[in-house]
């Protein structure tokens, strides 16, 4: 019997991987970190393979490390299988030459993803793949969830035949994340294809000392070329292999694919061909094409490598006479893209040959499309083969794009579509918060396992990780659905968020005569006098339905919080009409309780009870004949922004980023700094609001915010003409300024409303306790009036840096934050210290920062929060890549070291030109402190100016390098994941080395950017990916490992639990003259955590002795100290309490209370000997010398 | 020295009952406390507002930040089932009922009518002997009367004696305006026992933080009057037996409860002071006395001292009260 379900690629995939093999050693990387999750949670949950066995399923430190036990695994027998993606599949290239080369039958998942060059991308093409198209994998492309799931199956089968390794490859996001409803292989279909003496003579070629044997030798100049080529006919053999498995395939599924497959007219004269999704977008428009009677066709290639050429000749049409070969890659410099080459290549050897059905060589154009998820559309294949058609069609073109620079791009028209009638297709806007991807995905799933229609859906989401808009693209019909591009032409379109009205026109996409769906706080009778002209004008032009529900008054009512989704999922099916309405609301609250049965009981009421609740508050709207508001949508972005800013940086905020032609970006990836400041982007209900009476002007607000929100300002009574009415200051208490004016301001249009702020205020109201110093307040009654206050607020002066104690927290924080506005969560534990680093040496940093979330909140386009100084100083930033970014940091400390010892020297060498004075005040200045940095940098100025204009050797040499006499602080940022596990050995090795290098560790304990896997700085107990029972061993004590060197600043810093200690700790790393490494405990909704408590989970934390705060200085050394200073005292409360106030721990308590119970009391063994070891090594005397002080060093 | 009492249909070898505590959280506690005398336990309540908070705030938490971000569409695994309702609770009672032979009485505070039947249920299959509806409820409401009031633990009680079939015992506040009347129809509703009085957690102010602060207070002896008096009043004017708690601390606070008339005498602040062995200690000096004093039995002595059987029984009135309070010597 058939079963259908309703999946993405990736579950899909891992559903038939987890079956064939026994190991998979996997590493999380996007778009692929679902297939490995997937695979441990049914390890975890005991599901057995083909062969009645649980496999085992191993998370390694990186790709590499995961590639090399793969690789191990099948030298011993196991069936292997991995999945990767992108810089992941880049480090296991190496292993896979070697795999390949020793002929082992193994299949690597990927989906698909863009490799880093000038920017990194998170988002599918095939530049990964071809990246390893030489290691001798065979290659097999997938073009849809079901091909995925079917190929996936084929591959295993043929690689244990064909004794070849098989990269199985699928679109990561298109494929990877595309919901679908396919037809799933039953267990004994899978059987039936992967043959038993296969498996068997696997495991006799393993290594074994029953069958000694030796493998991975040296050869030299004489053998290894004979040897190389040994493995020749396994290559000749396997494409023969994989039909006859696809053969097989189709014999018991009766799903039928080939090494290549040819759809269009038989008599084509135009052919395209290509690999991927795109193939299905392809073949959609060639089927409409041709019924209209056009002479076209496309050629989808599942086998990439070995390249069958005959098979390849032999499915192309004889009337062939044009073909587009499109990559979805690119490779500078070459003769063409890959797959483009390789066809000119089988065509011409075909035609040497008398292969196939050619008798002349075709005209063969390349194209590029789809880099990074572009957009490939039926417009687009359309476009392709119409310039086929041209008297003198484009070569070497690209399509989806706007190429003003080298012209390379090709016209087509976006209108065009070939979406049947019968497919209802519909839009859903929503808030990452709201759940509206969520449901979304269960709505799928009810259509396509409750009823007859093929689903699908697609879900973009932000690039911002607070406050995200995502949009979901669903369509469902009686066929199965080949779109393999956004939804274009919406028959529903739903906007879940009232706000997204102000700047987005939702309703563009709808067609005429459609339903749209808001929920919106305004009633019927008012809700069209409150939508922006635009949206009215396109509504009463399509004449569209309306309908409106105040859903989040339903949802607060029923208990629901800020959980819309099941509300409007009961509106949806109750307009949409796929299900009669009663049958629809059964299904969803059937499927409530599959979703959150797991959950209790109270979370399955509330959701029922949201249900029975909706459709009463469901009210059509008569839609008017024409518009009549005045109000009109907000520009992207601030209207001060600079040209540059609003004329690229706009679109891409407004989500029109697509049209955006090439000539508007920097060829070598370039952007401006200080650009988050133009966004605006008005997240808060709720803002901070400063009580000047009650504050005692601690700074804690100023230092915890995230977002760089809230500031403070020390200045002249004076300055203080023309303020703005409601502008706030009082005196400032601070005894070092006693006279000036103290004010603390709020970017209201700035903040994402988190009140960490409030929660870290030590302040009470003396009349009425519940105030503090800062409290919450409606953001959009003050929006206008703290517009004015923060503008006024910036143009103060900034406190003269060298008057600032930097390290009373209470000075410090006036100091101007070059960190704001990021995309970071909201309530982030990261930002605080990123932003502490600005303040501090932001003007003269250079930072390296290792891929993960403080690269995406600190570089994801469209804006930048590193920001300057009204001198224009300010942090210079790049990410190299995950792995590398220690060593990547170290090659900014040498190179400026160089640059400035080279200074120096030109500056010995033109002492004449430059004078004797400033000669020995530019090399031997102290620069120890702001004013020794200050006079340097007046010294470099006057530098300049007499150098200008020199005309002797090197005079120009001095000046470009000139800025290099100022110390630069060069810092490496970077998570856990980066510093526990991928960059570890290059951690260690760089602050071996011994340079000038600060490295801060933002220690979430926990892969937080990727979603939550498990790394070696995961505590024990902790449930994450890869430790669904709990991490079974204990956190990796990075410190001590550092301090065993004895020549590194080591600190350990938790903000929330003691911010001076945290400041110190920056400051003295900074000052040091070698390595200095702070790793500082970040909170993380990874913790399962209510994110306004962050700071006092970070102090609970440290009261249970689970985190430590010390410093490690090595510098006391020479004063004969103990370098080591805990800064935290013997545990106040104990481990299990703070456990239990985290739900990364309290859930495994949860679940599975006899495993928690034995972790969390090793936890606790682990923090009193931890403990025990740390006031012991501070505690003992050096030489005779003073005692270390222990937990009173501030 | 027979010490044998019958509370809410349970013969039991002594009046001593260790009540609802942190202590009989812990199998191997109340093992000790049967060790040292206890001839039933109370265990410590199970609150249904707190299971429904605990399962919002872990659905909120796991959510957290769920489909909002490309590469993170979730942030954590699913590890299977959770443990969301009151199976802690319940295994918690079949461990102890395995552990010792005396009786086990569960303790349960709801929020719901659906709420207090299911538990009652599942408590009774997990096989305590009894069951202990911790009505813990502070009517602030200035719109609600006191009759509404008395009529929620009048439903409440008739709802689960009407689902389950163990004894049920209600503890009480004292802050009824008519507490024998209350008292009275708890009984006609069917309830096995009253206990006397529930001491709620009292909130007290930190000046250094300038917040309102919970902390567990433990009683004094003196605490012991309330009860006593009450527990004197009720004797033998309704069926329900009658369990003393708040204050008992020694053996004569025990027998002096016992007299005023209770059938049991619970002990809570003085085992977390010294530990439960002191339930030894407690009955061996409540014998010593009843055998220096020629009782044949604790039975004899039960409600000797009640309000019927006093030579004057204003003396449990308020006049009485007012004496005392004007005899007292202010400072």
């Amino acid at each position: 019997m058939k079963s259908f379900q309703t999946l993405d690629g990736n579950e899909a995939v891992a559903y038939v991987a987890y079956r064939c093999n026994e190991v998979m050693g996997i590493y999380p990387i996007t778009p692929s970190s679902n297939m490995g999750e997937w695979c441990d949670q049914w390890s975890s949950e005991g599901v057995k393979n083909l062969w009645g066995t649980v496999p085992h399923v191993i998370e390694m430190q990186s790709e590499g490390g995961a590639a090399g036990t793969v690789h191990g695994a099948l030298q011993t027998g196991a069936l292997t299988c991995t999945f990767t993606a992108s810089q992941g599949l880049l480090l296991k290239i190496p292993n896979m030459f070697k795999i390949a080369g020793e002929l082992t039958p193994t299949v690597f998942h990927i989906s698909a993803r863009a490799l880093a060059t000038h920017a990194l991308s998170i988002f599918g093409d095939h530049s990964d793949v071809m990246s390893a198209r030489t290691t001798g994998f065979a290659m097999l492309s997938s073009a849809s969830v079901q091909e995925a799931h079917d190929f996936a199956l084929i591959a295993h089968a043929a690689t244990l035949e064909a004794r070849l390794p098989f990269l199985h490859f699928f679109d990561g996001f298109r494929t990877s994340h595309e919901v679908q409803r396919i037809e799933m292989l039953g267990e004994d279909q899978m059987r039936a294809m992967m043959r038993d003496d296969l498996v068997i003579a696997h495991r006799q070629r393993a290594l074994s000392p029953d069958r000694p044997k030796l493998r991975g030798t040296a050869q030299n100049p004489d053998v290894f070329f004979q040897a190389r080529e040994a493995a020749n006919p396994f290559y000749d053999a396997c494409p023969g292999v994989v039909q006859k498995a696809m053969d097989q395939f189709a014999e018991i599924t009766g799903r039928r694919y080939n090494l290549f497959d040819y759809v269009g007219a038989p008599d084509a004269e135009r052919v395209i061909v290509l690999m991927g999704s795109g193939g299905e977008t392809a073949h959609e428009t060639v089927e409409h094409l041709v019924a209209a009677g056009e002479k076209v066709g496309v050629l989808k290639v599942r086998l990439y490598r070995p390249l069958a050429v005959q098979a390849f000749v032999e499915a192309l049409p004889a009337s062939v006479r044009r073909i587009a070969v499109l990559d979805r890659t690119k490779e500078s410099g070459s003769a063409g893209e890959p797959l483009y080459l390789d066809v000119v290549a089988a065509l011409n050897e075909a035609l040497a040959n008398e292969w196939g059905p050619l008798t002349s060589m075709p005209r063969v154009l390349a194209g590029r499309y789809g880099l990074s998820s572009k957009e490939f559309t039926p417009g687009m294949v359309k476009g392709v083969l119409d310039n086929l058609a041209a008297d003198r069609p484009k070569n070497h073109f690209t399509i989806g794009i706007t190429d003003d620079v080298s012209h390379s791009s090709l016209d087509y028209d976006p209108a065009f579509s070939t979406e049947a009638d019968k497919v209802v297709r519909c839009m859903f806007y929503g808030l990452g918060a709201d759940g509206t991807v969520g449901a979304n995905k269960n709505s799928i799933k009810i259509i396509g396992e409750e009823t007859d229609n093929y689903a699908q859906g697609y879900f973009v989401y932000d690039s911002k990780k607070s406050g995200s808009m995502t949009i979901s693209h669903l369509r469902f019909g009686p066929q199965p659905i080949r779109s393999t591009y956004l939804v274009s032409r919406a028959q529903f379109v739903a906007c879940h968020q009232p706000v997204f009205l102000e700047r987005y026109n939702v309703v563009q996409n709808l067609v005429d005569g459609g339903t749209f769906l808001l929920n919106s706080p305004h009633g019927p009778a008012e809700i069209w006098g409150t939508l922006p002209r635009p949206i009215q004008e396109a509504l009463a032009t399509k004449k569209a339905r309306l309908f409106v529900i105040d859903a989040t008054s339903v949802a607060r009512d029923t208990g629901m919080g800020a959980r819309i989704n099941t509300i409007m999922q009961t509106c949806f099916f109750a307009l949409a009409g796929v299900l009669p309405r009663d049958e629809a609301i059964e299904q969803i609250k059937k499927s409530i309780k599959k979703t959150y049965g797991r959950k209790g009981d109270e979370i399955v009421r509330k959701n029922i009870e949201a249900v029975e609740q909706t459709l009463a508050n469901l009210h059509e709207v008569p839609v008017p004949a024409a518009a009549d508001s005045t109000l009109e949508l907000l520009p992207p972005m601030s209207t001060d922004a600079p040209e540059y800013v609003q004329r690229v940086l706009g679109p891409i905020l407004g989500g029109t980023g697509d049209a955006l032609p090439v000539s508007c970006f920097e060829p070598d990836g370039t952007f401006p700094t200080a650009t988050a400041r133009y966004e605006k982007r008005n997240l808060a209900l709720d803002i901070p609001v400063w009580d000047e009476v009650t504050c005692i002007q601690c700074a804690k607000c100023v230092a915890i915010c995230p977002h760089a929100t809230i500031r403070m300002k020390v200045f002249e009574e004076s300055c203080l003409a023309g303020a703005p009415a409601t502008f706030k200051t009082a005196n400032a208490r601070n005894p070092d300024w006693k006279g000036l004016k103290f004010s603390l301001q709020v970017a209201a249009e700035d903040c994402t409303g988190c009140a960490l702020c409030v929660d870290v205020c030590p302040a009470k109201n003396k009349s009425e306790a519940r105030l503090k110093a800062i409290n919450m307040a409606p953001q959009a009654p003050l929006r206008e009036q703290e517009r004015e206050n923060w503008d006024f607020f910036l143009g103060l002066p900034e406190m003269d840096r060298r008057k600032v104690k930097v390290t009373q927290l209470r000075q410090q924080q006036v100091m101007q934050p070059l960190f704001e506005f990021s995309g970071a969560c909201a309530g982030c534990g990261e930002t605080p210290y990123v932003k502490m680093l600005s303040q501090l040496f932001g003007d003269r940093a250079i930072i390296a920062n290792a891929t993960g979330c403080s690269s995406i909140y600190g570089g994801n386009l469209p804006t930048t929060p590193y920001c300057q100084t009204a001198q224009g100083l300010g942090p210079s930033w790049s990410n190299s890549l995950f792995e590398d970014n220690a060593e990547f940091g170290l090659g900014f400390r040498v190179s400026l070291d160089k640059q400035n010892e080279l200074a120096r020297e030109f500056v010995q060498q033109l002492g004449g030109q430059i004078g004797d004075d400033l000669v020995t005040g530019l090399l031997t200045a102290d620069q120890t402190n702001e004013s020794g940095i200050h006079e340097q940098r007046e010294r470099v100025a006057r530098l300049k100016e007499k150098l200008t204009g020199v005309d002797v050797p090197n005079a120009r040499m001095l000046l470009s390098l000139a800025d290099s006499l100022v110390r630069k602080s060069v810092w490496i940022l970077g998570g856990d994941g980066w510093a526990y596990d991928i960059g570890y050995g290059g951690l260690d090795h760089v602050l071996a080395s011994g340079r000038n290098v600060n490295v801060l560790v933002m220690d979430t304990e926990v892969y937080s950017n990727t979603g939550g896997q498990m790394s070696k700085a995961t505590p024990r107990g902790a449930v994450a990916k890869f430790a669904a029972g709990g991490k079974q061993a204990g956190k990796k004590d990075l410190g001590l490992i550092a301090m065993s060197y004895g020549t590194i600043y080591v600190a350990s810093v938790a903000m929330g639990a003691r911010d001076e200690q945290t400041l110190k700790a920056f400051v003295e790393a900074e000052s040091y003259d070698g390595p200095s490494l702070i790793i500082a405990y970040a909170h993380c909704i990874a913790h399962g955590i209510n994110m306004v408590a962050g700071a006092r989970q970070q102090k609970a934390a440290v009261d249970s002795g689970q985190w430590l705060l010390y410093r490690f200085d090595p510098r006391r050394k020479d004063r004969g100290e103990n370098p080591l200073q805990l800064d935290s005292g013997a545990a106040k409360n104990r481990v299990q309490d703070f456990l239990l106030s985290e739900n990364r721990f309290k859930m495994l308590a949860k679940a599975r209370p006899e495993q928690a119970r034995a972790l969390f009391e090793t936890a606790q063994q682990d923090a009193t000997s931890r403990w025990q070891l740390y006031s012991y090594m501070a505690a003992r005397k050096l030489n005779g010398a003073s005692e270390a002080v222990v937990g009173k060093s501030e | 020295m027979d010490l044998t009492t019958n509370y809410m249909g349970l013969k039991l070898n002594s009046p001593l009952v260790p009540s609802a505590s942190p202590l009989t959280r812990d199998v191997a506690e109340i093992k000790r406390a049967e060790d040292a005398g206890a001839s039933a336990v109370v265990l410590p309540s199970v609150f249904e507002e707190q299971l429904r908070l605990e399962s919002a705030e872990l659905d909120i938490a796991l959510e957290q930040g769920a489909e909002s971000f490309a590469e993170a569409t979730s942030y954590f695994p699913s590890v299977g089932e959770f443990r969301l309702g009151p199976e802690d609770y319940l295994d918690h009672i079949q461990k102890a009922k395995a552990a010792v032979g005396i009786p086990v009485i569960a303790s349960l505070n709801g929020t719901s009518v659906g709420g207090w039947t299911d538990y009652a249920r599942q408590i009774e299959a997990a096989g305590a002997d009894g069951l202990e509806l911790n009505i813990y409820y502070i009517p602030t409401d200035p719109e609600l009367t006191s009759p509404q009031v008395e009529q929620t633990y009048l439903d409440i009680l008739k709802a689960v004696k009407g689902t389950v079939k163990i004894p049920v015992a209600v503890k009480l506040s004292p802050f009824f305006s008519s507490l024998a009347n209350m008292a009275r129809r708890l009984d006609a509703a069917g309830a096995d026992a009253l206990v006397l009085f529930n001491r709620f957690y009292q909130p007290d102010i930190d000046l250094d933080n300038l917040e309102v602060e919970h902390s567990i207070l433990l009683s004094t002896p003196q605490a012991r009057r309330l009860p006593l008096r009450w527990i004197a009043i009720l004797h033998g004017r309704i069926q329900a037996s009658l369990a003393a708690t708040s204050g008992i601390h020694t053996a004569a606070d025990a027998l002096k409860v016992i007299m005023a008339g209770a059938d049991v005498a619970m002990l809570c602040s003085v085992l977390l002071r010294k530990g439960v062995a002191q339930i030894a200690v407690i009955e061996r000096e409540m014998r010593r006395w009843l055998e220096e004093h020629e009782y044949d039995s604790l039975e004899q002595a039960r409600g000797s001292l009640s309000q019927k059987s006093v030579a004057n029984p204003a003396a449990f009135e308020r006049a009485q009260y007012m004496r005392v309070l004007s005899t007292y010597e202010l400072a």
